[in-house]
């Protein structure tokens, strides 16, 4: 089940906790994974931990320029790309009052415009091969919103409708278009939290504990599996039941 | 024939997965050949790659049967 061997991926964000997981999950399923993001010398470190089958490509997604030719050297360097992680994201929290119209645009254009040019690049070959799987990752605060992240909330909302937009446009050429939206996952920042915060946080959570990247990955792998083929459009949360949506 | 008809009505057999008789100068994409949109779509993007044409959404749009393909391609070619 969920075999991948064969298959090409590419994980954007892959220097994140989230992204080098997903990145580890999918190369572990048997694909050849391309790892892309802005910290060169990251992304060099998790390829020697992958070891075969792994291609580096950093590129930064605020350049418009970036997703067309970052797709262009994976299926230069890999083959064919059949599967597109969008899973690079950034946040530039405040409250709406603050928040000017730079830093507004600064999130959209990386979290949401990034990952439609890299689906609209990835999916011309995948639309003539017949098979494709391209998985974003949202945040439980694109549909639950989130004070303070008016930004960040609008473009994980946006990859949701977005998806499922592309999702019914190709859904007749064998390519899937699906969400992963990730609740609150251990991380520097969460560790960085103070007691009381943490236990307020954990509190809201049903499961008691919060989300490890391991926990994210395994729904990406799913969702990029040849068993996923009759998933699409759809947002899988996954949130230790934080919402349930 | 032109060496342009005969490409084009390759393209649109092979994609479309129609007989090759059916594929007239005057048969319309959708009514007469059974495309959908997205197939639409997909002919223009293959147009372009095997003649090596860009063809921009305007042109596109009016491109619905296999005469306006060939055509816009060879109005491309000759200018």
């Amino acid at each position: 089940m969920f075999d991948l061997t064969g298959k090409v991926a590419l994980v954007t964000g892959a220097t994140g906790g989230i992204g080098a997981a997903i990145a580890t999950a999918l190369h572990a399923q048997g694909a050849s994974v391309a790892l892309t993001g802005r910290r060169e010398a990251e992304l060099a470190v998790l390829a020697e931990t992958l070891g075969g089958r792994v291609q580096v490509v950093p590129a930064d997604l605020a350049d418009p320029a970036a997703p067309a030719a970052l797709v262009e050297q994976v299926e230069a360097g890999l083959g064919p790309l059949d599967i597109l992680v969008n899973n690079a994201g950034f946040t530039r929290d405040m409250l709406a009052l603050r928040m000017g119209d730079a830093d507004w645009n600064a999130v959209l254009e990386v979290d949401l415009t990034a990952p439609f040019r890299l689906a609209r690049s990835a999916l011309r070959g995948m639309m003539k091969r017949r098979s494709g799987r391209i998985i974003s990752i949202a945040s439980i605060v694109g549909v639950t919103g989130n004070a303070g992240q008016a930004n960040y909330a609008a473009a994980k909302a946006g990859l949701i409708g977005m998806s499922k937009s592309l999702a019914q446009e190709v859904a007749t050429r064998g390519v899937t278009v699906n969400v992963v939206a990730p609740g609150f996952v251990q991380t520097a920042m969460t560790d960085a939290l103070p007691e009381a915060a943490r236990t307020a946080l954990l509190a809201r959570i049903p499961t008691q504990r919060m989300g490890t990247p391991a926990d994210i990955a395994a729904a990406v792998a799913y969702l990029a599996s040849p068993e996923a083929a009759w998933v699409t459009g759809q947002t899988l949360h996954v949130n230790g039941g934080m919402a349930m949506i | 024939m032109s060496d342009t008809a005969d490409k084009v009505k390759k393209i649109v057999v092979e994609h479309l997965g129609v007989e090759e008789s059916k594929v007239t100068t005057e048969a319309s994409f959708i009514d007469d050949l059974g495309a959908d949109s997205l197939d639409t779509v997909e002919l223009v993007m293959a147009f372009e790659e095997a003649f090596g044409v860009e063809i921009p959404d305007d042109a596109a749009e009016k491109i619905t049967t296999v005469k306006d393909a060939i055509d816009y391609i060879e109005k491309q070619k000759s200018a």
